[in-house]
């Protein structure tokens, strides 16, 4: 148990920024800050692991605190890894099936309808709300038809005859809720030139991390990195993911939370408007349509931990048309999972609602962002639409209507 | 004329070490009315600056057979009486490659002799029990070595006493001893804080000043020589292992690393010091060298840790023949009766020996005392247990009495006071608010340390409850503790800002030794907080007590 690897928690000065920044300590009394439930209590957990909080569960891993922190303190990791440490593992059904995105996915697709159809219904809800305690407020994103890669299977040929091409990880988003999205990336990478190839994946891991299922996320994440650097270095191709949280787990995660040696693709990886941007940058501009919209663009806490807020803004700022407000930085709430929680439902409404309230105040027509889980919440918290950048940027290039 | 203020007691007690708070309770257990005088605070001298070993007396065995044997012996009355002090960690003794591998079976020979437990581990068991060790040690030996906190075993003692009647004077001098023809009646005082002179008479003194007993001997024309030994540790941010570790061989300088609470200490060297430097000593650089380089064999860990501060303390060492010096001189109890020795009656010395033989040796102090006074009373230190300590602990049970204030709040009051966690942590009041966040000590804990523990300025607070013991070293819980010394009415805001500077001044004292890496930042940035945001560096305060 005291057997010290990661010492991190040991560079805190105690400054508390972090504490500042943090969206959870803002809203209930209940979460002591990222500093005393990191570092701080990290120490006393080293000693007597009897001397764990429950209060580490509110915790929503928007690493936030990791963007103050002076000292680079990876104190997110710090308590997202004594979470599932220290805490003995209670099963339940709730969190088994929250994580498996993987398993939701590739059933409710089969039978999408009833799925939809059912999941707004009023006796589902109460049973839901009440033995399943997820709130009967929380609306559910809605499941597609069929998978994503069963549509792209159907375009694989004409996506390997590019000269260029890019790896996608498409995430279980897209290939079970959104295709449009990913066949938006395939728009839009065409545009520049950029072949799209899909290989095999399962769930980057983050809501298997975030409800403690580690030994499977760690598994996900092998079999994640094999494959995309099998696909990857035969072609010599970068890897996009057009998911801000997946990216980030991709890259950050897995060495950092995880602990597995993710080298072999991590020079690979780009978020998608990096890897975008840098094309544009490059002269490679594709011919744009006006996009006419008044729209307000909330940046993702995992993107902004990822340093790419900067290359969505500049890609967006080349879309003719687009009448841009950028948000101040606030966290949304949801934090994946942790809004279909009841017990954390009231902390995930009232961190957002700084955010609900800005976007009222810019009355947009549509708001923009990187990240699935936040257009969920945006979506289901204020009367806007949120789409995708790479969406926005689709139609610019197609034309057609936003 | 002003009439000076007069103090009448039995007996009066002059130290509030361990083993001056130690006498002062045997006394009052044996219903002796009972003044102790300390000129700092409890446990500011040589009790609060050693590594805090409960010695199991292994390290003894080889050497000194008698006080391994005393040891082991009190190692086991204080498991009982002192729980709330004590962590039953278990200790090793393990064999490095350069040491010599005979000794490893001496040891385990003595320890028989001495009747302590010593049991031969495997290796991997050894590395199983502490995983942070040198994986290359060559044999590992298992005795009962656990830790004890010094301040809290001292507050401890203290407390009992004053709730049964013995009077307290901490941050109080005794300038010279009354003596009365060829009897020690009594003692001139002066309190510190408010510069205040008075006079304690008792019918008998016992001199539990350690070091500083020579000077107190001398004032009453005694002529007694100490040989002060000079110990130096450093601390490590975090708990780097669970267990005591011990190296193999001789006693020798950094050849210990204690767990302690919340941080780990290597321990020690030994220095000969000049008698009339004691009050101003330091740790040296190649002290400090020599320490991390011996604890790194040990733990390689301590390599890759932040070093949080270095302090040292001076061994009692006394001769009562000739002269020897530093590890030479017998670490053995020395009980003087100054009638026999020096023909002045109405006066003893309890000193050398070791925290952890501190009760003995009250006891042995107490039982001459009351020879002295005619009591026949007996000594019942040996199964009455210290305040906080009357039944055993079960975390779990408190934790849920106190639903609804964090664990980590809960099980560290627990850990510090013991039983008497239901005086401190209220619910309702809603006390458990924190002040200090590195070491969870809470607002109700400062209470109850300034209005029971005798807790008169910050840094003595610091030793009731660890305030800024952790590592930011009261970078911010000493500005809140400062303004609670003003809400309990404990001090105007002046003097709580005198406080506040002295803490501060008194804890990066023991930062300057070690300042690199994370230390240094942390300090720069509390150095920020105290002059850049408070400006507390250029305060002018009024003078202090003593020029009043």
């Amino acid at each position: 148990m005291i057997k010290l690897e990661n010492i991190s928690f040991d560079h805190c000065i105690k400054c508390t920024v972090c504490t500042i920044y943090c969206p959870v300590a803002r809203a209930t009394h209940h979460f002591p800050g990222p500093k005393q439930s990191g570092p701080d209590t990290e120490r006393l957990r080293i000693k007597n692991p009897e001397l764990l909080d429950d209060s580490l569960k509110y915790c929503t891993n928007c690493k936030r605190c990791e963007i103050a922190c002076p000292s680079n303190v990876k104190i997110a990791d710090i308590i997202q890894s004594s979470k599932w440490r220290y805490f003995k593992n209670v099963f339940r059904v709730r969190d088994f099936f929250l994580a498996r995105t993987d398993l939701m996915g590739s059933v409710a697709t089969r039978v999408s309808y009833l799925v939809n159809f059912f999941i707004k219904l009023f006796p589902v809800k109460f049973f839901l709300d009440r033995f399943m305690k997820i709130p009967s407020e929380r609306r559910f994103p809605k499941y597609a038809q069929g998978t994503f890669l069963s549509w792209y299977n159907k375009h694989r040929k004409e996506q390997e005859a590019f000269a260029e091409k890019a790896v996608y990880f498409h995430g279980c988003y897209v290939n079970y809720n959104n295709h449009d999205l990913g066949k938006d990336v395939l728009t839009v990478l065409n545009a520049i030139n950029v072949g799209v190839i899909v290989t095999d994946e399962k769930c980057c891991g983050v809501p298997l991390i975030a409800n403690g299922y580690i030994d499977k996320a760690r598994k996900n994440a092998l079999f994640n990195i094999h494959s995309l650097e099998k696909s990857a270095s035969a072609i010599g191709a970068r890897i996009v993911s057009a998911s801000s949280s997946c990216s980030f787990a991709l890259k950050h995660e897995y060495p950092n939370l995880l602990e597995i040696d993710n080298s072999a693709i991590l020079d690979d990886l780009d978020y998608i408007t990096r890897f975008i941007h840098e094309r544009f940058e490059n002269g490679n501009v594709p011919a744009m349509k006006p996009v006419p919209v008044r729209a307000a663009y909330h940046s993702p806490c995992h993107l902004e931990r990822m340093g790419g807020v900067m290359n969505t803004i500049e890609v967006l700022k080349k879309i003719p048309g687009l009448d841009l407000t950028i948000l101040h930085s606030e966290c949304c709430g949801i934090a994946g999972t942790y809004g279909f929680k009841k017990e954390y439902y009231k902390v995930a409404q009232k961190v957002g609602a700084e955010l609900f309230k800005r976007i009222e105040r810019v009355n947009p027509e549509i708001v923009i962002t990187d990240c699935e889980t936040c257009k969920w919440q945006i979506e289901m918290s204020t009367p806007y639409r949120v789409e995708h950048p790479v969406t926005v940027l689709a139609r610019a290039i197609d034309g057609k209507k936003l | 004329m002003r009439l000076m203020k007069r103090i009448e007691t039995e007996a009066i007690v002059i130290g509030g070490g361990a083993t001056g708070a130690g006498t002062l309770r045997d006394l009052t257990l044996r219903g002796v009315r009972a003044v102790l005088i300390e000129k700092s605070d409890m446990a500011s001298g040589t009790t609060g600056r050693n590594h805090g070993l409960l010695h199991s007396g292994a390290r003894y065995a080889v050497n000194d057979l008698e006080s391994a044997r005393e040891c082991i012996r009190e190692n086991k009355i204080l498991k009982k009486i002192a729980r709330h002090c004590i962590e039953d960690t278990g200790g090793l003794f393990v064999t490095l490659p350069e040491d010599d591998p005979s000794y490893h079976g001496k040891l385990i020979e003595h320890c028989k002799y001495a009747g302590i437990r010593c049991e031969e581990i495997s290796v991997q068991e050894a590395l199983r029990i502490e995983p942070n060790l040198n994986p290359n040690i060559l044999a590992a030996l298992r005795v009962p070595d656990g830790t004890i906190d010094p301040f809290r075993l001292t507050s401890a003692n203290v407390l009992d006493a004053q709730e049964r009647g013995a009077i307290v004077l901490t941050h109080t001098g005794v300038s010279g001893v009354i003596r009365e023809g060829d009897r020690a009646t009594g003692v001139n005082c002066r309190d510190r804080r408010t510069g205040e002179e008075f006079e304690v008479f008792g019918g008998i003194i016992v001199n539990a000043s350690g070091v500083w007993g020579q000077e107190l001997c001398a004032s009453a024309g005694i002529a007694l020589r100490m040989f002060p030994s000079k110990g130096s540790m450093v601390i490590i941010d975090y708990r780097i292992n669970n267990v005591v570790v011990n190296r193999c061989r001789v006693p020798s300088d950094g050849d210990i690393v204690v767990p302690g609470d919340t941080v780990s200490l290597i321990g020690t060297t030994s220095k000969k010091v000049d008698y009339d430097k004691i009050d101003e000593i330091t740790v040296d650089q190649d002290e400090i060298a020599t320490l991390l380089e011996s604890g790194e064999k040990l733990i390689p860990n301590v390599s890759r840790t932040r070093v949080l501060r270095a302090y040292c303390g001076v061994r009692p060492l006394i001769a009562v023949s000739g002269e020897m010096d530093g590890r030479e001189i017998s670490r053995g109890i020395v009980l003087i009766d100054h009638e026999k020795r020096d023909s002045v009656g109405g006066f003893i010395t309890i000193a050398g020996g070791k925290l952890m033989t501190y009760r003995l040796m009250a006891e042995m102090a107490a039982d001459l005392a009351c020879a002295k006074l005619n009591l026949k009373k007996r000594c019942r230190t040996r199964t009455t247990a210290l305040p906080g300590s009357e039944r055993k602990l079960d975390q779990a049970k408190s934790v849920k009495f106190f639903t609804g204030i964090p664990n980590s709040v809960v099980g560290s009051t627990l850990y510090r006071h013991g039983q008497r966690i239901r005086n401190i942590l209220h619910r309702d009041k809603r006390n458990y608010g924190l002040i200090c966040e590195c070491e969870m000590v809470t607002e109700g804990e400062i209470e109850y340390a300034l209005k029971k523990l005798n807790a008169k300025d910050i840094v003595d607070l610091r030793r009731r409850t660890r305030i800024g013991m952790g590592p930011c070293q009261g970078q911010l819980c000493a500005y809140r503790a400062a303004g609670l010394f003003v809400k309990y009415d404990s001090a105007t805001s002046t003097e709580s800002n005198k406080m506040l500077v002295d803490f501060l001044e008194e804890r990066w004292k023991g930062i300057k030794p070690v300042l690199w890496g994370d230390a240094l930042r942390s300090v720069e940035f509390c150095y920020w907080i105290y002059q850049g945001l408070f400006g507390l560096g250029d305060v002018k305060f009024p003078e202090e007590g003593e020029d009043r």
